[in-house]
């Protein structure tokens, strides 16, 4: 029996984990100081942050024109480029591209595009041998598990779990301090980098005008996977591309400062194609594949489309109150916290995620942290409205009750004076409801999802409007 | 600076925008808003008695359709030319924000809205930005700490109003406390679909009231006082829960 996801089950198990409440309020309390000092050190960020919303705008209205002069350029420098319709269509690419090649092992630098198109699962299943290089990923690779935020994909984990793991799969005793876990995690993968035939990457940005894709990290771990073997892939996301080479200082400043408060990563590669004639360092070749897996689609909706701007840095994930409550996995898809919410709907189908629309208070903190200044609330607001109009044709008891309510809630809204009678009514009716201190206590259906930790003030006998009805006419 | 200047007040004509949650749970917080109007000098107040929501409920929730045809009678109930005041962020929010994403098809009701949304206020907006007054006069012995209000703050930008006011408020210590600006776990029906997501947030903001050594909370919100008051009497934290209104309205 397969068992439907929810949010809302997966939302409560998070909160009853302590261990994961601690991990949240710890990384996300960092990376939000980290993230302030930056923006007040700053003294134009907002300006920055419209520019490059402007940018990201204008790319988006002109993605497909902007893709054709990146791969033009790509083809200059004497890479390949590959376009993938979807997740099968990118997996199925990356494995010709091994198999003509010959390849056995397989490292990979973080990438949350390779997560999205389950890639590790295809290359296995085929007889690859992939390695996770990212400390992170790797632990995740090592326990089995998916990542939980964009930026500190294994926060999840405790000290205490990566020490039983490495343990584990290792042979090693359980070490207590973190440098001697990461000294073993860097022993067992510096191997991995040497024998490995190919590497595959993510990208941050890509620069139409010259061809050049960005990669930023702190480990340099993407360093060795894209310079080490003799064929590097990186899988790009179609919404990742910016116009001009020109403008990577500005999204590197935001997408690092916004990340992890950084003024600049430790490593910041910036690679045009494969190794020239003369280099001493590089792979023979260079594969770019072009990913839109339901990007296209995002394009099409006008109200959504901004979901297309962002350059994956987590500030939204560290600032969302929900997010902090309820971690990565509660999220059900590739991606999580505010940005998980409007685009594993979007990339995944409505149908699949209908609850993660409404996994907000709608705050807005997202808004103002996001560097490409995305407009969640309305998103988010346009994704309701498409998951009820769903609903609809579902015809689900919950859905029927909902939609019943919210007609009857428009019939006394429109008149004035069945509102004052269902005051007057809800006055006398509430009288059992309220308890020894004159707070309602408890109240049946829907409601007692209030009242289980909350207390209700009762409904007065007067309502304002009558008691000014009443003084004017005195 | 901001000028005291009671010849702006006698001059200006208020319509009040009282919003469902204050005319049918809270009607002493209106009561005060129109008390304190009237001490700054606010004589023209009028209630269009056919008011009754500004349709933000279905519209959060997915319903635009329901929305829309209670928001075209809010603007309908408020099409002339008076100052709009409400002792909501939020709901002006929903007005002078949201009803453009409503009725971006309408272009009828677009420009209806774009009108009525020059002249909609939230109170202590109101008070500070078209009436020029900080201080109301007002009494309150204690420390209070300020909730920041999501929609208040961020589709109104409603910050240094509330706070210039409360600090004008003759006894009164306004504290600063940490996360000032983080969501109370409100969010409308938020409340209610994923309560105990809700809870943790709510439980967390208490904290930071509690941790702030204040003996009252104030916001220019009910739904966000609703939620945190709601939370404290549950578990008899003796903390006060006023809306800025009841504040400012006190002067004994």
């Amino acid at each position: 029996m397969l068992l439907k996801y929810s949010f809302e089950e997966e939302s409560n198990k998070a909160l009853k984990n302590k261990n994961l409440q601690e991990a949240l309020i710890n990384t996300t309390n960092r990376f939000r100081s980290a993230r302030n000092k930056i923006v007040s050190d700053s003294d134009n960020w907002e300006e920055l942050r419209q520019v490059a919303r402007s940018i990201k705008e204008h790319t988006i209205n002109n993605l497909h024109n902007y893709l054709q002069l990146l791969e033009n350029n790509i083809i200059s420098a004497g890479g390949h480029v590959h376009w993938a319709r979807d997740s099968e269509e990118a997996c199925e690419i990356i494995r010709q591209i091994a198999q003509k090649n010959s390849v056995k092992k397989i490292v990979k630098s973080k990438s949350m595009a390779t997560e999205e198109i389950h890639l590790n699962k295809s290359l296995e299943s085929h007889g690859y041998s992939v390695v996770e290089t990212d400390l992170g990923e790797y632990i995740l690779q090592l326990s089995g598990d998916r990542p939980s935020h964009i930026i500190a994909p294994a926060i999840h984990k405790t000290k205490a779990d990566i020490s039983k793991l490495f343990s584990e799969k290792f042979n090693v005793p359980e070490y207590d301090d973190p440098q001697e876990l990461t000294s073993i995690a860097r022993e067992k993968l510096r191997s991995e980098f040497l024998s490995a035939d190919m590497g595959i990457s993510g990208v941050n940005f890509a620069a139409a005008d010259t061809g050049t894709i960005a990669i930023v990290e702190n480990e340099g771990n993407a360093r060795l996977t894209t310079t080490l073997p003799k064929i590097h892939i990186a899988l790009m996301g179609i919404e990742k591309i910016i116009p001009k080479f020109d403008q990577m200082g500005l999204f590197l400043k935001l997408l690092i400062g916004s990340a992890t408060g950084q003024k600049i990563s430790t490593y910041v590669s910036l690679i045009t194609g494969p190794r020239k004639k003369g280099e001493t360092d590089g792979p023979k070749e260079f594969h770019l594949v072009l990913l839109d897996n339901g990007r296209s689609k995002i394009m099409s909706n006008p109200n959504t489309r901004e979901s297309l701007y962002c350059i994956r840095c987590g500030a939204c994930l560290n600032i969302c109150p929900v997010y902090r409550k309820v971690g990565g996995h509660a999220y059900g898809g590739t991606y999580s916290g505010p940005i998980g919410a409007i685009i594993n709907p979007q990339l995944e189908g409505i149908d699949k995620h209908p609850e993660l629309p409404f996994a907000s208070s709608l705050c807005g903190a997202c808004k103002d942290v996001c560097p490409v200044k995305i407009d969640f609330p309305k998103v988010l607001l346009d994704l309701r409205r498409q998951v009820i109009e769903n609903k609809s044709k579902e015809n689900s008891r919950a859905g029927l009750i909902e939609k019943l309510s919210f007609k009857v809630w428009k019939g006394i809204n429109k008149h004035p004076k069945l509102l004052q009678l269902l005051n007057s009514i809800g006055y006398y009716m509430q009288k059992p409801f309220i308890g020894n201190n004159n707070k309602i206590t408890s109240l049946p259906f829907i409601f007692s999802r209030w009242t289980k930790t909350r207390d209700l003030a009762p409904i007065p006998k007067k309502s304002f409007r009558q008691i000014w009805k009443e003084r004017n006419n005195d | 600076m901001v000028k005291e200047n009671r010849q702006i007040a006698s001059n200006t004509n208020v319509s009040l925008f009282i919003t469902c949650i204050v005319d049918s749970f809270f009607p002493r917080v209106g009561e005060s808003m129109v008390k304190v109007l009237r001490r700054a000098g606010v004589q023209n107040i009028t209630f269009p008695e056919n008011q009754t929501c500004c349709g933000q409920p279905a519209f959060n929730s997915g319903y635009p359709d329901e929305a829309r045809e209670v928001a075209i009678k809010f603007l309908e109930d408020f099409d002339d030319d008076r100052y709009i005041v409400s002792p909501s962020g939020s709901c002006v929010s929903m007005v002078s924000v949201f009803y453009k994403q409503l009725f971006e098809n309408d272009e009828q009701y677009l420009r209806l809205s774009e009108k009525i949304s020059g002249k909609i206020y939230e109170f202590s907006d109101f008070l500070i930005n078209v009436l020029g007054i900080s201080n109301v006069g007002a009494k309150y012995s204690g420390k209070v700490a300020y909730h920041d209000s999501c929609h208040a703050l961020r589709e109104l930008g409603i910050s240094n109003q509330p706070r210039e006011l409360l600090r004008n408020v003759s006894g009164l210590k306004l504290i600063e406390m940490d996360m000032h600006d983080a969501c109370c776990g409100f969010g409308g029906t938020f409340s209610v679909k994923l309560p105990n997501v809700s809870t943790a947030m709510l439980q967390e903001k208490v904290q930071c009231i509690i941790d702030s050594g204040a003996d009252t909370v104030v916001s220019t919100d009910m739904g966000c006082l609703m939620n945190i008051e709601g939370y404290m009497s549950r578990k008899s934290i003796p903390i006060k829960v006023h809306h800025i209104s009841e504040i400012l309205s006190i002067t004994d």
